[in-house]
């Protein structure tokens, strides 16, 4: 049950994690004219970390078992 | 004809003390002074009665009991445990074994004899 | 090829391969075997989120703002994060109560309420409708456009097309169909739909396998990556401005929380969401899965929407085609036909799934949370007389079917033209935004009351009407533009899009900010402004502390009922074989046999039975039905509290209980090992006094045999006299020096020992202890060498305990030595630090096995006649004491028949 509210509660700051993430002010950091590969740096940000985001979920919610 | 007791104890002294005791008495005495010993001077010595020490080096007293009376030609001797070790279950388990009798170290001489005269069934002349 | 017949029956094969899945999946539901228990499947399906908007819409949006599109999908990504707490926990309220829908949901929270059930209904109809009308203008629009092959022409406007020739009729009509087919098979809408899940899910595969082809297609062989759309977008002079740096994201950073936010609630709300992952949901458990391949899903789906609206926007001139169609019309335009027709399919499967869910979802809230609770109250009707009403239920949840698209194509024929396909969606995503306050509220809070939730969710409403809804009537030419601009009577604080002068915000933002605060704000004053009803508190209770075990609803009524009365009343919904199946199911969980035997309608049955009920009608009709038929005593405010006391006071001893029998059972795990220990203490302790007696009675033997001898046989000669008495000199002095060493080793073991530490030089200790053994050496023919250096350190130790384990080592090698030749060899080193010494004879030896052995107490080693060892056993355990105590080590070294080598070192006095 402790490993369970554990869980619970890490998926809870992955969210607040992620609302910071996909928000001002870190947006307008990652908001520049470079490009990486060729893709505009903020594009590039979004879908990284939006991916690793979602790792993140996926090894909180898989490794209970 | 005369009784035989085979000794069987691996203290020098005490070894010496029951061979003074027991010719004293009236016995044939002869020495074994480890486990192994003591079995092939029960075949060749045909006692009528052993006294085993338990604690010795290869075999134990109880391991040569055991195989005394597992003979069946052997059935007859009796077999007297002379142990330091008193506490009960030792005594317990040489008598399980097949002991006639398990007597406790330090032992008073003349009731040990007694006690040896009575199961060999007479006194020291032993005259049948 | 691509004529207007392949399309049409591509599409009708399409429907029909749908409906063969459906089909499939409910034989094997029927059969208890079913295909939807899995949680990729339930993923899959919550995917219905998905739908021609996304398809579409995405591509339209990021054409024009970029990434303004992303926060639709990254919300839930954030939202199902916390899907762990908060779903898990409508879940299980859910199947407590036999949930119906989203309406029921709330209606059951707030006292089983038919006005709120039907408000929460009339709003979702409300909301929703556009968003319908939406999938059928993407559906006839991509049919349109299709049709014209190989020509790209934008389909004429709505209005120009007589009703009957409409596209958008029809796939509106045949929609229905459709969904009449999957939805209304079975009564009991609290009954899975397995047929519609097995079939939505396989819409969502196909779905994102055609947007991921036709994404892989433009950005893969039109262009040549992902960079490379990127670059030549930025080269353009009309896109350039998109790719470097953005004024903001997607204009502003607060549309951007805003619209995160607005999708957070609408993963959550959306009627069709909520009927996959709360009505449809078969484990709890496939929830794990979920909460991350859902957001991949997501990922997956819009990883090529930027290049896809790149694409689109190099690939045309600007304004001839509606950005809203280039997923379609890139691929029409390079002649890819199949590609085009698998991009149409697509688009059509994210349209049906979307408005096959969302109607049946509608429908059943329509039939149990407006019409029959009106029905049922009206007495004229004589419903109540009714033997069977199941299918007067299913009539009306097609009918609702029916009419629910037919309102979609309204709204598409009178107020589609109006807007992008995003802008309606977002329309809708706001108005069920409104249920998030009552809905989240009444799980968490049990403060919140009927009459807040009533109050916010009207206040909501009204203020999402203003802003959103009247400006998109104005805008369809319904009523004047004036409105807007000037506002209601010329007042300018009123104007629908910058109410009370709050401007510089896109319309959803403002729309959001507003209707929140009125709704949030209205729920919380009227939650606290009165005071709940008895029923209120009771299902407050039972959806907030439903995971501390609440759920006992049965617990609250009292009154008298007929078993007979209530299988009528059964039988009429549910038909007789859904009562029969009910009665035999309470019963045979009671160790009845149902009929023979007959159940009593206690509290418990009347529970029963009215969760059954529900399962069907909804908890606010259930309700009335229920207590039609039975006589109830109404429980007062007060009573319900003290239950509720009662039951918190329950929960909170067995939760101490709980924490006690745990603190007992550890401390019970401790005592046992603490026993344990002490035992195996006890065992050694034993051991050890045996040993001690064994030793100390060996010695006691000889002497008093002896003794008794001389004491009884004056008579035996002098030279034999002497020898007995040296006998007993021996074995008392080996008495002696055991009771010595014991007390020794026991006073060293326990650390009571007094050590004398000084600078001891230990050529001296060696010396000194040669001489000691200087005669016994001799008596014994042992040759003895030793090997030491001139100088050496001197240590810091206790010098008589030095001497002693010197001699105990000696003394040692004296009685292993070989017997006919004995040799000893003694060695002193020093390097590092350390002085080694080294004490080796050239006896038999030491096993392996043995060399542990020896350092135990008493254990001696020998097996042979001769070498009996008279020594204590003690020797080397206390020789090992007393170097261990001085910070060195001691240890052997042999092999059989090679002699052995002692050796200590000690560190060297600093």
């Amino acid at each position: 049950m402790g490993d369970f509210e554990k869980s619970g509660q890490r998926l809870i700051a992955l969210c607040l994690l992620g609302f910071l993430l996909f928000n001002y002010p870190v947006l307008a950091l990652f908001n520049l004219p470079q490009t990486v590969f060729g893709i505009p740096v903020l594009y590039a940000y979004i879908f990284c970390a939006w991916a690793l985001l979602i790792g993140a979920m996926a090894w909180v919610v898989e490794k209970r078992r | 004809m005369t009784k035989k007791v085979l000794i069987v104890d691996d203290e020098e002294n005490i070894v010496t003390a029951l061979e003074f005791l027991l010719q004293r008495s009236g016995y044939e005495t002869r020495v074994a002074r480890n486990g192994d010993e003591a079995l092939s001077e029960v075949a060749s010595f045909a006692p009528d009665l052993v006294l085993l020490d338990v604690m010795m080096p290869r075999r134990s007293g109880y391991e040569v009991c055991q195989r005394v009376r597992a003979h069946p030609e052997w059935q007859r001797i009796k077999i007297v445990m002379l142990s330091a070790k008193g506490r009960d279950v030792e005594v317990s388990k040489g008598v399980s074994l097949g002991a006639d009798l398990y007597v406790t170290k330090p032992f008073s001489n003349a009731e040990l004899v007694a006690k040896i005269d009575a199961l060999l069934g007479g006194g020291r002349a032993g005259g049948q | 090829m691509l004529q207007g017949g392949v399309i049409v029956v591509s599409s009708f094969a399409y429907l029909g391969l749908l409906f063969a899945i459906a089909y499939y999946a409910d034989k094997r539901a029927d059969a208890g075997r079913s295909v939807i228990a899995s949680p990729y499947i339930y993923s899959l399906s919550l995917a219905v989120y998905a739908t021609a908007w996304t398809f579409y819409g995405s591509v339209g949006r990021a054409a024009v703002d970029g990434v303004g599109f992303l926060p639709i999908y990254i919300g839930p990504t954030l939202m199902i994060a916390l899907w762990w707490v908060v779903m898990r926990k409508i879940l299980r309220i859910s199947k407590q109560n036999r949930i119906t829908s989203l309406a029921d949901f709330i209606a059951s929270r707030y006292g089983k309420s038919a006005l709120l059930g039907g408000m929460v209904t009339v709003i979702a109809v409300i909301g929703i409708v556009p968003y319908i009308s939406l999938q059928l203008k993407a559906v006839s629009n991509g049919f349109l456009i299709l049709m014209q092959y190989p020509e790209i022409v934008m389909p004429a406007k709505v209005g120009a097309v007589p009703v009957l020739q409409d596209t958008a009729l029809w796939v509106a009509l045949i929609l229905a169909l459709f969904t009449i087919a999957f939805g209304t098979r079975h009564l009991d809408a609290a009954e899975h739909h397995e047929g519609m899940v097995a079939a939505i899910a396989f819409e969502s595969l196909v779905k994102l396998l055609a947007f991921v082809a036709v994404g892989v297609y433009v950005t893969f062989v039109i262009y040549d990556g992902f960079g490379d759309v990127f670059a030549r977008a930025a080269a353009d002079r009309a896109l350039a401005p998109m790719l470097t740096p953005l004024e903001g994201v997607a204009g502003s950073y607060s549309n951007w929380i805003w619209l995160t936010i607005l999708s957070m609630l609408a993963i959550m709300f959306l009627p069709r969401q909520f009927q996959v992952s709360v009505i449809e949901n078969k484990d709890e458990s496939h929830l794990n899965k979920a909460i991350w391949l859902f957001p991949l899903y997501m990922l997956a789906i819009n990883v090529f929407v930027l290049p896809l609206a790149f694409g689109g926007r190099l690939h045309f001139p600007a304004g001839v085609v509606d950005a809203d169609t280039y997923v379609l019309t890139i691929p029409m335009a390079e002649k890819q036909e199949l590609l085009a027709l698998l991009v149409f399919i697509g688009g059509l499967s994210a349209a049906t799934g979307m408005v096959i869910v969302e109607t049946i979802a509608l429908s059943t809230m329509a039939c149990n949370d407006l019409l029959m609770p009106v029905l049922l109250r009206m007495k004229s009707l004589r419903l109540n007389e009714r033997l069977d009403l199941t299918g007067l239920l299913l009539g009306i949840r097609r009918g609702a079917i029916v009419l629910i698209l037919l309102l979609g194509y309204l709204y598409f024929r009178l107020a589609g033209e109006a807007y992008a396909l995003v802008s309606i969606g977002l329309i809708s995503f706001a108005a069920v935004a409104q249920f998030a306050p009552a809905a989240l509220g009444g799980i968490f809070w049990k403060g919140g009351t009927r009459r807040g939730a009533l109050a916010g969710l009207l206040a909501g409403f009204l203020v999402w009407s203003y802003t959103l809804l009247l400006p998109a009537l104005a805008r369809s030419g319904w009523l004047p533009v004036a409105l807007l601009e000037q506002g209601p009577w010329g007042i300018g604080l009123l104007r629908p899009l910058e109410l009370f002068g709050l401007k510089g915000l896109d319309q959803i933002t403002h729309a959001m900010i507003w209707s929140m605060v009125a709704n949030i704000g209205a729920y919380v004053a009227g939650s606290l402004s009165g005071s709940p009803s008895a029923e209120e508190t009771r299902q407050a209770s039972l959806f907030v502390d439903v995971l501390r075990g609440g759920g006992a609803g049965a617990r609250f009524w009292r009154g008298t009922a007929s078993a007979p009365q209530l299988y009528g009343v059964l039988a009429r919904f549910l038909g007789t074989e859904g009562a029969d199946e009910a009665f035999r199911s309470y019963a045979g969980a009671r160790g009845l046999r149902w009929p023979a035997e007959q159940v009593t309608a206690d509290a418990d049955f009347v529970h029963f039975a009215e969760t059954q009920l529900a399962g069907a009608i909804g908890a606010a009709s259930a309700r009335i039905m229920v207590a039609s038929v039975v006589k109830e005593e109404a429980l007062s405010l007060e009573e319900v509290r003290n239950i509720l006391d009662e039951a918190s006071q329950v929960v909170m001893y067995s939760h101490q209980l709980e924490q006690k029998s745990r603190e007992l059972e550890e401390a019970t795990t401790e005592l046992r090992a603490a026993n344990e220990r002490l035992k195996e203490l006890d065992r050694l302790k034993d051991d050890f006094l045996s040993t001690v007696t064994h030793e100390l009675r060996t010695p006691l033997t000889s002497i008093r045999a002896f003794t008794e001898i001389l004491h009884q046989e004056p008579e035996i000669d002098a030279a034999q006299r002497r020898k007995f008495l040296g006998i007993i000199t021996r074995e008392t002095e080996r008495l002696t020096r055991l009771i010595n060493q014991v007390l020794d080793l026991a006073k060293i073991e326990a650390g009571r020992a007094l050590w004398h530490e000084t600078r001891v030089d230990m050529q001296q200790v060696i010396s000194d202890a040669v001489t000691a053994m200087g005669q016994v050496f001799e008596e014994k023919g042992i040759r003895v060498d030793v090997r030491m250096p001139e100088r050496v350190s001197p240590v810091h130790a206790d010098l008589d305990r030095m001497i002693q384990v010197m001699l105990n080592l000696l003394s040692n090698a004296v009685k292993f030595c070989d017997p006919a030749a004995g040799r000893i060899e003694i060695a002193l080193s020093e390097s590092d630090g350390w002085l080694r010494v080294d004490v080796r004879d050239n006896g038999a030896g030491i096993s392996a096995q043995d060399q542990q052995a020896i350092f135990d107490k008493f254990r001696q080693v020998g097996d042979t006649l001769t070498d009996k060892p008279h020594g204590t056993g003690l020797g080397l355990p206390i020789s090992r004491h007393i170097i261990e105590h001085h910070a060195g080590r001691l240890w052997v070294e042999s092999e059989r028949g090679q002699g052995a080598t002692f050796s200590f070192d000690l560190p060297v006095a600093s």
